[in-house]
Formats: C-alpha cells, structure tokens, sequence
C-alpha cells in the first residue's frame, strides 16, 4: 500500500488520539518502525497489520475509523491539500460526484504510483446516485463515506449516505442529494495556493 | 447567415476571452472571462491596440496587419497593469466586417487567477486550465512529501555516517574514516604528519584487571590524545591498542617529537580505576607526507609502523621517525628527531 495512504492513516490517529496512542498501535504491530514516509511503498502485509493494531488498541469498530479519517482528510486544516485537490472536481457537489470516476487517473497523475480502485457514479436521479467503488483496497469504500460527508459540508450540500453492501466484490455507496445550498459552504480560491 | 449577436452569443460560451474588432481596430465585442479582467473598461468602441500591446510579432499596427498573421500565434499584453501576458490567434470575419481574435493566459495563468480571482465557471469547460491549476498543487503537495523525506534521509544519512566514522568506545574516529582523512588530505596536495602510536602493558591491564578496566585505560589514552592535539588534526583507533594521528600542516620534525614525548609523558600517568591504579606508557613513529614524492596511503601508514617498531626495539615509552632503508634494516638505529635536525625536502635519508 502507498505510504501516502499509510501515512494518512498515521496523521489521523496521531491527530485524533495523540502520538502516545499511535506509538502504542505501531508497537502492537511490531514492524520495527513507527513513522510511514509519505514517498515510500509498504507492502499489504504491513498495512493489515498497521490497520489489525489500530483496531485493537484503539478499541473501536475499524469501518467507524476509516470513516472518520476520511472526514479528517478533508476536514483537518492540516491536509488542506487534499481538499483543495477534490474541490477542483466541481463547481457544485453533484458535479464533484461526477469528478470521481476520475479520481484514481488524477490521482495517478499527481503521484504516478498511487493507484486508487475505479470508482463508478451511477446516476439513478438527479438527486440518487450509487458511487461503485471496486476492491483493490480494502476499507476504501468506508474511507470514501467519510470524504463525501465531509466534502458535502464542504459545498454546504446537506447528503445521506449509506453503506449498502457489495455487488460482485464491488462496494456500494448510495448517495442522496437532500438540500443543496442548505449551509454556507467553505470558501474555495482556485488560486488561492498557486506558486 | 448568422447574426453579430449570435456570433458573441456563441462565442461567450465557447471560447469567453475573445474579442471581435471592426476594419478600423475599434472593439465590437469582447468575451464575458476577457471583460473580467478590466471591470471598469467599456470595451465597446475602444481601440484594440490601446487596450493591448502587440509583443510578437512587432510589426502589427493595424487591423489590417493583424489579419495578415491569421492563425499563428500572438503575443499581447494588457497595455495598463497587471501587464498580463497573453497568447491569442486571429481569424478574419466574413465579408471584411473585421478580426475575430481568441485570447489565452498560457503560462501567466497561475497569476492571473490568482490576480483576477477567476473561478471553474470562467473558463469553458473544455479549457485545460482547471487541470493544470490542479496538476500545479497536486505536483507542489507531492514535491513537498517528498521534500520532507529527502530531509529526513538526509539527516539519517549524516547520523549514519558519522557512525560508520567513529570508533564507538573512545569517540575517536575509526579506520574508514582515516582512509577517507588520508584520500582527500593527499588529493587536495596538502602536507601533514601521520603518527603511529601503540599501547605498552595495555595487555597487562586487559588480563589482570579485566576488560572493563582496559576500556577505560583506552578511553582516557583517548582523551589524552585529543587534548595533545589541534580539532583539526584527526585521531583514530585503528586496532585494540593502536592509535594514528594525523597532523596536517605540522612537518617540524623537532615539534613532532615535542608532541610525541608530551604525549607518551601522559599516557604514562598513573590511570585510577575503581579501587585499582593502570599503568601503560606508550611508543609512537612518525612519518611526514612529504617524504614521499607521490604520497601514499598505505606506504605512509607502513612507514609510521616501521617506525614504531624501531620505537619498541629501542625500549619502550620511545618515539621514532621513519627512516629510508628502515624496511631492510631491522635493528636500525631509532631517531628521536631531538637532537638530530633534517631536511624534510631531501627526505629521510640518514
């Protein structure tokens, strides 16, 4: 697994639980390291026991914690990268959702190595949609739960999301469109970060 | 045929930085991202070339000439600040009713947004800039990742280094990094004096009072050595009890000798351990780069050995320098260089 999925995962517990805790999971995991580097590759096996630990010594359901993360990915003033990458997507969130289905080539073309399961929007209605999400990466549909909440607020967008089980080995997030323009979203400055 | 008004109409949404120019260089109409950027201007009825500069090609002056470069490229910037540069191409209208010119940021286009605050819904959906702001951050968020991990090798590089470089009981560097001293020292040209020195009853106090206490025998014969020396000479342990120094610039084989007896002098005081008292003294050769025509690592360091072993034979707490036909003439006479001056240039004949 990417070292920079690896070192998401270690930016959100540390940020959320404290660098003690995320000490704690890495010696549960007995890697013989405690930081990721962002740059380098780890195998699945790593990453599974990274992720088994993380479970255990932090006591909670592993699908809530990827949620979670994904929220902080977006959320956290710390990676305002990335959200300033997604918001690129689209002028609105229903466009942003369109943008998914390029999300692993974008992906790709900031960090060659990177690859992210295909992502599939089906659009039911205008306001339904089904985000497919194909395995490759495990909890990666519950990681992606948390970004288009997250992402919604962002747009000021009020969403229902649901988990609704897999289809052929595929994940599926069903997404519905309540209220858009409901809240006052966050401001986005196309350049507002250009060198 | 097609309408002025559907042709702007049109023209907005497709490509919305154009700007439609009469035969006589007035504006006729001009896109809704290009207006934007000057919202004070009434763009209707100015001068296209009072409203931009012509850079390339130069010789454009009128509309005229503007219609003789249709489609190749032009260079133009705003003639009032910020002089934005921009890239355009020009195509005639039908029927001599003028120039229809599309205009583009290129390059400039990471300031002009920034300046202009410009968002998705001003460039047409075709247009590549929003992927290239993207790929712009994206690019900068993973040269920074990988910054940051540059740093971090780096340092783990110079800690790793500098443990490869040093003898982990006395501090003193180690036999890697004397190779290292001896190379750059001899590539660069430059002159030093490489010393030799070895323990005496260093075995003694390994055997009767143990190895806690020959540790710190060589840990204080360590210090002593660093104290008898500039921070810019190197001192290495190369064996057990076998010690180099490298002393560059000091070729006064009268100093040298000085410094040999200062330090021998030293090690000989009495060193407490616990309850217990080690003694050792110790024997040094000396040899000096420039008594070699081409200096060489490993004949410089045979040459101090050479010496300290004539240093030994002649009783122990001695020091000797080098001396040509040492390697054939074992019981050699040792000298001290004390009391008996040379030419370092003619060598160490004797």
């Amino acid at each position: 697994m990417h070292g920079l999925i690896n070192r998401a995962i270690q930016a959100f517990v540390t940020s959320t639980y404290g660098a003690d805790r995320w000490e704690e999971v890495m010696e549960e995991a007995g890697l013989g390291f405690t930081e990721f580097e962002a740059m380098l590759f780890y195998t699945d096996e790593q990453s599974g026991r990274m992720l088994a630990a993380m479970e255990k010594i932090l006591a909670r359901p592993l699908p809530e914690m990827l949620e979670d993360m994904g929220t902080f990915l977006v959320s956290n003033p710390q990676v305002e990268a990335l959200r300033r990458l997604l918001r690129f997507g689209g002028v609105n969130y229903v466009e942003f959702l369109h943008s998914l289905d390029d999300l692993p080539d974008r992906a790709r073309l900031a960090v060659s190595d990177l690859h992210l399961p295909a992502l599939e929007l089906v659009e039911q209605t205008p306001q339904q949609f089904e985000l497919v999400c194909q395995p490759g990466l495990p909890g990666y549909a519950y990681v992606l739960m948390g970004v288009l909440r997250a992402m919604a607020d962002d747009y000021g967008d009020l969403v229902f999301l649901d988990h609704s089980g897999t289809q052929g080995g595929a994940e599926v997030i069903s997404i519905t469109v309540v209220e858009t323009k409901f809240a006052a979203g966050r401001e986005f400055d196309l350049g507002a970060h250009s060198l | 045929m097609m309408t002025l008004q559907q042709l702007t109409q049109m023209a907005g949404v497709v490509c919305p930085m154009y700007v439609i120019a009469d035969p006589k260089g007035r504006i006729v109409s001009a896109g809704p991202t290009l207006k934007k950027l000057r919202p004070q201007l009434t763009w209707e009825g100015r001068r296209f070339f009072r409203v931009f500069d012509l850079s390339r090609p130069r010789s454009v002056r009128s509309v005229e000439d503007l219609l003789r470069t249709s489609g190749s490229k032009l260079h133009l910037q705003f003639r009032d600040a910020p002089q934005t540069g921009l890239k355009g191409v020009c195509t005639p209208l039908p029927d001599g009713q003028g120039a229809f010119i599309n205009l583009s940021f290129g390059i400039s286009v990471l300031e002009a947004v920034r300046d202009y605050d410009l968002t998705s819904a001003d460039f047409s959906p075709t247009d590549l800039t929003i992927e290239m702001l993207y790929l712009v951050e994206a690019k900068s968020a993973a040269m920074e990742a990988s910054r940051q991990l540059n740093l971090r090798l780096q340092g783990a590089k110079i800690a790793a280094e500098e443990q490869a470089f040093t003898d982990t009981l006395t501090g003193l560097k180690n036999r890697r990094a004397m190779d290292h001293v001896l190379r750059r020292l001899i590539a660069s040209g430059r002159e030093f004096a490489l010393m030799h020195l070895d323990l005496d009853f260093f075995k003694q106090v390994n055997d009767t009072l143990g190895h806690a206490a020959g540790d710190a025998v060589l840990q204080q014969a360590a210090r002593i050595m660093v104290e008898c020396t500039r921070q810019s000479d190197t001192v290495v342990r190369v064996g057990g009890d076998e010690f180099v120094m490298i002393l560059e610039g000091v070729l006064d084989t009268a100093r040298l000798a000085a410094i040999a007896k200062r330090l021998i002098q030293q090690l000989e005081e009495p060193i407490p351990f616990g309850a217990q008292t080690c003694r050792i003294s110790a024997s040094a050769g000396t040899t000096l780069s420039t008594w070699q025509k081409v200096p060489d690592p490993q004949q410089l360091l045979n040459q101090a050995d050479l010496a300290l072993y004539a240093a030994k034979r002649a009783g122990r707490a001695q020091h000797c320098f080098y001396r040509e036909g040492m390697e054939k003439d074992e019981a050699g006479p040792c000298s001290s260089g004390e009391s008996e001056p040379r030419q370092a240039a003619g060598g160490p004949a004797s």
